[in-house]
């Protein structure tokens, strides 16, 4: 493998390492000079003061899970789209064509979502205000 | 094939040392933001802020740093213990690692690659994972609620954030980070001007990938006590803040690397300008001048004497700094890092400016903006930003003539979608 | 040893040792953790065998992206039950069997294809930008595919759509 390619992704290594050693080493200080005195009611979660009640990890609304899913398409689209960028200049219009087609079907979908109100998070009255 | 001995060789040193001056001076820039924010929100609600810990509060953040390190270190009840420890790690490696990508000066980098630009957006989209882990971990309501909402912020806005990088590759045609502030050299233009609403996109995506007023949702006090990292506290929780801080830093440049033409100083093609090289003498000049002037005002007291002679040497190195400024080969190497910090230093500023105006945003009102105006927005910008490239090259149209017609049909779309909204 | 072959050999045991957690852990987030730690191992080989492109998408869409959906799955779903099951259940003999066979055909494979394996010399210098070539060759030779790329993620959206609107 030639040198050159390699080495301009070994600083990248050494900082993330001095980065994590700091870190870990600052972490590791506070553990150790820090005073320990736990109570049960200084270790119980904080919930305004009141007593806990029932375990947090709890499920919750579906729409969390469908953000989540149009990120990852969305993350897909601009993927593409940061290759078609790089070599726009040497496609030209048979270039900027092809991702119309592309774009043009990712926006009906986008459209088809935004009808069916997936992306509302409040209903129609409640939003102004 | 290269040998580790080989690798090891004399460029392995120099990155070495480069990583410890840019991991040094971003640790300093982000233990004083939070000293110049609070400092700065002081006085825009007429207070005074840190004053207690040398001058005007200058040693706040080491004795904050301290006093965090000395706090006890608190692990709730029903927390998942390895994974509690391992959030705030991942969080603070994202924001700090994708550093070593941005180019400070035309020389000066910690490296620089082809796909340096994806490289800084894969890093950072690293520390979403820590927060959502961090919430998970603690067994707590609130810290839940906070990561989950977090979560759906960060996604949101990443991708209208993805699409306005992409209009800066458009006319860089590079993913390289350096090469792309080199071809604003080139072209003689900062992105910002050829792409004005891809760079507003880029903004306020940037405001809502940091967590910050009007999008700090994840940390809204009234009802989320602190959001994900409620149940943090001591160094684990400083962690937390100083990645979000880091992270503030960070889509700075991204935005001045991209937009404002990284390194350059304004207008970098115009010959007259070129006085603007001494800008970095003035600025420490006047520093060290101020402080100076302090320091005759100061009262004379014994008990102030610690505080006149931390201005006294302010003011001195200062003025030493200006003074070695004037040294033609230092004021040349300074000039990129000093333009560089310049402009994220104004962003830094706009960030808390807004901390200290704007209300905060609900949620619903958040994702609608996010969903149905920026990513609409942003994709539309794209579109158009290729038209008006293709009608450039293909039928020689005046490439800025092109570029400004295809912003100005963005904005009737952006004005449509505004419309439509509300 | 070369400083490539070390990175490849760390690289590869972390990716393998990690895939194992992944389905030993009692914990889905652990697991979910593990597999973090599985795809980055993975997206720094792209990275050693110089597909920058990929190595960084990798990053960008598994780990900033699937992952996060994976995490978000695991929160949704009841953890208490899913943790009280045993990871592996009737299965066990059925996949060891499987598993073996898989072994000693690769295994077979690998023997037979053993001179095949062999790669020329890498360039003195890097060819050209990967993105670039990945770029010419998904726009120019492979446009088919691209575009139905984009028939799928349309697909993807409207079938997420309709699975939430079931509940």
């Amino acid at each position: 493998m030639n040198q050159n390619y390699l080495s301009s992704y070994v600083p990248i290594l050494i900082y993330f390492l001095l980065a994590m050693g700091v870190a870990g080493a600052i972490m590791l200080l506070s553990w150790l000079i820090g005073p320990r005195k736990p109570t049960p009611t200084k270790l119980s979660p904080y919930e305004c003061g009141m007593l806990p009640t029932g375990d947090a990890r709890e499920p919750f609304s579906v729409k969390f899970y469908l953000v989540a899913i149009l990120f990852i398409l969305f993350d897909v689209e601009a993927m593409f789209l940061i290759v078609w960028a790089v070599v726009l200049r040497q496609l030209g219009m048979y270039g900027f064509i092809i991702m119309s087609i592309f774009l043009f079907l990712l926006m009906v979908g986008f459209v088809y979502e935004w009808k069916k109100g997936v992306l509302d998070w409040a209903p129609r009255q409640s939003r102004r205000g | 094939m290269t040998t580790l001995l080989e690798i090891l060789d004399q460029p392995l040193v120099l990155a070495l040392i480069r990583v410890l001056i840019v991991f040094t001076a971003l640790s300093l820039i982000v233990a004083y933001l939070v000293y110049a924010e609070r400092k700065i929100l002081a006085h825009i609600q007429v207070r005074l802020g840190p004053m207690r810990v040398g001058p005007h509060g200058l040693l706040q953040p080491i004795a904050d740093g301290l006093k965090l390190l000395l706090k006890e270190d608190i692990i709730p009840e029903g927390a998942d213990r390895a994974v509690f420890w391992l959030a705030p790690a991942i969080t603070v490696l994202a924001s700090f690692t994708a550093f070593s990508l941005i180019p400070f000066a035309d020389n000066f980098y910690v490296t620089d690659v082809n796909v340096g630009l994806l490289f800084v957006i894969a890093i950072s989209s690293l520390g979403v994972l820590g927060i959502i882990l961090g919430g998970w971990a603690s067994n707590s309501h609130y810290p839940l609620l906070g990561a989950l909402r977090s979560t759906a912020q960060l996604v949101s806005y990443e991708v209208a954030l993805s699409f306005a990088l992409i209009s800066a590759i458009l006319l860089a045609g590079t993913l390289s980070m350096n090469g792309i502030v080199k071809a604003q050299l080139q072209q003689g233009v900062w992105f910002a001007f050829m792409q004005p609403v891809a760079f507003f996109i880029l903004f306020v995506a940037a405001i809502a990938e940091t967590n910050r007023n009007p999008f700090d949702l994840p940390e809204a006090e009234s009802e989320l006590v602190a959001g994900f990292h409620t149940e943090y506290s001591g160094f684990r929780f400083s962690l937390f803040f100083l990645a979000e801080y880091a992270a503030m830093v960070l889509v700075s440049s991204i935005a001045v690397t991209l937009f404002l033409g990284g390194w350059l100083r304004p207008f970098p093609n115009v010959e007259w300008l070129g006085f603007l090289r001494f800008a970095p003498v003035v600025v420490f000049g006047a520093a060290g001048t101020w402080c100076f002037l302090r320091f005759f005002r100061f009262p004379t007291g014994r008990e102030w004497f610690w505080q006149r002679l931390m201005l006294f040497a302010l003011g001195a190195g200062a003025a030493a700094a200006a003074l070695g400024l004037l040294y033609p080969p230092v004021l040349v190497a300074s000039q990129g890092a000093f333009w560089f910090l310049a402009k994220v230093f104004l962003f830094l500023y706009a960030f808390i400016w807004f901390r200290g105006t704007f209300p905060r945003y609900r949620f619903d009102q958040l994702m609608r903006l996010g969903w149905h105006f920026m990513i609409p927005l942003a994709i539309v910008n794209v579109i158009f930003c290729g038209v008006g490239l293709v009608l450039s090259w293909e039928l020689g149209w005046n490439r800025s003539l092109s570029l400004l017609l295809a912003s100005g049909a963005t904005l009737l779309v952006a004005a449509w979608l505004a419309r439509e909204r509300s | 040893m070369t400083f490539y072959e070390v990175t490849f050999y760390v690289l590869a045991v972390v990716a393998l040792l990690s895939a194992i957690l992944v389905i030993t852990c009692r914990n889905p987030v652990h697991s979910a953790i593990f597999l973090v730690l599985t795809l980055l191992s993975v997206a720094l080989i792209f990275l050693q065998l110089q597909a920058e492109f990929m190595a960084a998408v990798q990053i960008i869409v598994y780990i900033g992206g699937i992952m996060v959906l994976f995490l978000f799955v695991i929160m949704l779903v009841n953890l208490d039950v899913a943790v009280r099951q045993a990871p592996y259940n009737r299965q066990r003999w059925i996949a060891g069997f499987a598993a073996l066979v898989l072994l000693a055909e690769f295994t077979l494979f690998i023997y037979q294809g053993r001179d095949w394996a062999k790669l020329p010399p890498a360039a003195a210098e890097a060819v050209q930008p990967n993105t670039e070539l990945i770029g010419r060759a998904l726009f120019q030779n492979y446009i088919l595919p691209f575009e139905v790329a984009s028939l799928l993620l349309l697909v993807a959206m409207v079938g997420a759509v309709l699975m939430a609107k079931q509940r």
